[in-house]
């Protein structure tokens, strides 16, 4: 058979079942990573909201479904509010200080040639150090007679701060410790964006007339980083938004409730009440929270800082 | 416009030395191209002009005064960059305004907020705009002002850097190798371009390049540079047609020269293949010379080689490279595999040749370039003297 005899429908068929053959492939490849989805994501999260529409406690061997309320007792808890506004105050302190403290250290550090990798590693270390023991250190660093700080304070005049037993300071020196610990990590995705920078541009910004440091950083540095900053903004914050440890092993929660965060109330909740049903409920707001985060700053902002 | 003078420029990276001490002097308003192969310190010289980078040694004047100690921006020059540096999250508006805005309006004036509250930035703001859009409508940008790089083509892209360049009327247009990132027929295109520009603007234009083509077809004067040194500066032609080294031989003009191994027999007479020519050069017998010969210099002898009175060798063709209006014929010489010669030619001339063909290759003795072992041209003492007559060499 020659090509001029062929009718259309003699390759119709063969086409037709390549194309199914096609999209079998297609999804074959995609099923392992549906499985994994669906088994380490979708099916916990489809549990957590059925156990937040019950009143199971662990270790109970029988429960009730009970609805909403759940959510209703949430949202009239003040405990609960009370910790959200706590959250919410830790993660304004945090992201601002996280977020231009790193791009500062960043911008610093990027100049230097020899000394640079020096930095690098001294501002990375408090990423590797486990918290648990860190806390430890910090708890002596600010105690309000022994710790060297209020050692400095005092000489100073001022003090002595009992930092982390004072309900008015207590969640700002938690923030302070987080703010801390996410400095080098953030420093490090700047400092991956400076670097990202071609040369050239700085060169023709100097031919140009943008020979200050403040030119330079408004004109390229600070928009050609709006890619890394609107990435380091979002981790930031739902990190920040994640304070958990800092609490459960320095104040638990105390002093008064001052520094009640969301997550150390659902592990209240969940491993200290067993009121797992209760918990599932918090997790789930505490989990609308996080999607709201990333989902309006990936929407509103994406746009406005890609070229 | 102004003239630049460079004088005894050097500048080492560590152990590494890039110029060694050059010294040129650029006049008003000329096209100046600075060509060699890459590594040469054409580059590095150039951004020693534009203040990116510092000279070791030597200075650099710019109409007249030293501008040594000057940021690159008071020195009143513009930098068109290989790969243009847009700022690509500017518009193209915008990355051609920046250069005003920034001498034009204060720091205050320009920060973000603060910069609302100045009512003169309204007007200036007017008049930059004003210039922009007489630069965009110059280069054919107009309608894309409110584009982003991104969005450009490369030829598009490169206009922009142009403008760029041009909204500050610049003293001084300094290009580094602006059109090795665009297509071959846009860079055909963009050399006329450029020419032109240079022609209305009347500026001094100092043009870097790898691309000899691009240095024979635009510039008033061609610096060749190797090693960190000026090989030759002079027109175009007289690069061509009298290069002062191999380099310069081998690296102006496309197919390159052909270089054939030359001796000196006894009396100074050079000796092609076996065959004396009509050429004396003075050095001593035995010596190695490099004939240049360029490939519309020769042509199809008759007869046997020797034959005929002019400079000849049998050749065999090994390619014919047919460019439409001429053919390119690469041959060896036959019983030299090493020796590869090529030949611009007519269709006419090269369609009477089949692969393979064994054919005398002639040339004028006049068209020859020596150079002699050390790579420096030798200029001959036998031109016009017939083959046969003794050449006397102590003048």
């Amino acid at each position: 058979m020659t090509l001029a005899q062929a009718s259309p429908a003699d390759f119709a068929r063969p086409a037709r079942r390549r194309i199914r053959i096609e999209r079998l492939t297609g999804l074959g490849f995609a099923l392992p990573a549906f499985v994994l989805l669906l088994l380490t994501m979708l099916l916990p999260l489809a549990v957590l909201l059925w156990l937040s529409l019950t009143n199971y406690e662990f270790g109970g061997v029988d429960m009730d479904w009970v609805g909403l309320a759940n959510f209703q007792k949430a949202l009239a808890d003040p405990i609960i509010r009370r910790s959200l506004v706590n959250t919410l105050l830790y993660v304004a302190i945090v992201v601002p200080g996280g977020v231009l403290g790193a791009l500062l250290i960043a911008v610093l550090v990027h100049r230097r040639t020899r000394t640079r990798s020096f930095y690098e590693v001294v501002y990375f270390l408090p990423v590797t150090s486990t918290l648990i023991a860190m806390a430890t250190v910090w708890q002596f660093l600010l105690h309000p007679s022994l710790g060297p700080v209020n050692g400095l304070l005092k000489g100073l005049g001022i003090g002595p701060v009992a930092f982390l037993s004072e309900p008015s300071t207590a969640l700002a020196t938690l923030a302070v410790i987080g703010i801390w610990q996410l400095l080098g990590f953030n420093m490090i995705l700047f400092l991956a964006g400076l670097t990202a920078i071609p040369r050239d541009l700085y060169e023709a910004a100097d031919i140009d007339g943008c020979s200050s440091g403040i030119d330079r950083f408004l004109t390229i540095t600070w928009p050609l980083l709006g890619p890394t900053t609107m990435f380091v903004l979002v981790t930031t914050m739902i990190t920040a938004f994640k304070i958990f440890d800092t609490v459960a092993v320095m104040t638990r929660g105390g002093p008064i409730g001052s520094t009640e965060v969301l997550l150390y109330n659902i592990y209240l909740e969940g491993f200290q009440y067993f009121h797992t049903g209760y918990a599932a409920a918090l997790t789930f707001i505490f989990l609308a929270f996080i999607l709201v985060f990333s989902a309006v700053q990936t929407f509103a902002l994406d746009r406005k800082v890609h070229y | 416009m102004a003239k630049v003078t460079l004088s005894s420029i050097a500048k080492s990276f560590g152990p590494t030395k890039v110029l060694g001490g050059i010294d040129l002097d650029i006049a008003d308003g000329e096209f100046l191209t600075l060509v060699g192969p890459s590594g040469c310190g054409k580059s590095t010289l150039i951004r020693i002009i534009a203040g990116l980078e510092h000279q070791d040694g030597g200075s650099v004047a710019i109409g007249g005064s030293r501008v040594d100690q000057l940021r690159p921006h008071e020195r009143r020059v513009a930098m068109v960059f290989q790969s243009y540096a847009l700022y690509p999250h500017m518009s193209v508006g915008a990355n051609i305004a920046l250069p005003l805005t920034m001498s034009r309006l204060s720091l205050w004036q320009r920060l973000p907020l603060l910069r609302q509250l100045s009512r003169r930035r309204r007007s200036v703001m007017r008049g930059i705009e004003a210039d922009v859009a007489a630069v965009a409508e110059q280069l054919q940008l107009d309608h894309l002002l409110d584009r982003k790089p991104a969005q450009l083509s490369g030829g598009q892209r490169q206009r922009v850097a142009l403008g760029r360049a041009m909204v500050r009327n610049p003293d001084v247009f300094l290009m580094d190798e602006p059109l090795s990132n665009l297509d071959a027929k846009l860079r055909v295109h963009m050399r006329t371009e450029l020419a032109e520009l240079h022609k209305r603007l009347g500026t001094t234009f100092i043009y870097v390049t790898h691309d000899q083509v691009e240095a024979m077809t635009m510039s008033d004067r061609v610096a060749m540079m190797d090693a960190g040194a000026v090989l030759q500066l002079g027109t175009p032609s007289e690069l061509y047609e009298k290069p002062a080294s191999l380099k310069v031989a081998q690296f102006i003009g496309s197919p390159a020269i052909n270089l054939l191994p030359a001796t000196v027999i006894g009396g100074g007479r050079l000796e092609l293949f076996g065959r004396p020519l009509a050429l004396a050069v003075p050095l001593p017998q035995g010596q190695a010379v490099a004939l240049g010969i360029r490939s519309e210099a020769l042509s199809l002898a008759q007869g046997e080689p020797g034959e005929g009175g002019r400079a000849s060798f049998s050749a065999r063709l090994r390619r014919k490279e047919n460019l439409g209006a001429e053919y390119i014929l690469h041959f060896d010489h036959a019983g030299h595999d090493a020796v590869n010669v090529t030949m611009r030619t007519s269709p006419a001339v090269a369609a009477g040749l089949h692969e393979t063909a064994v054919v005398t290759l002639g040339f004028d003795e006049a068209a020859a370039h020596l150079f002699a072992a050390d790579g420096h041209r030798i200029e001959p003492r036998g031109h016009g003297v017939m083959t046969g007559s003794v050449v006397p060499l102590r003048a």
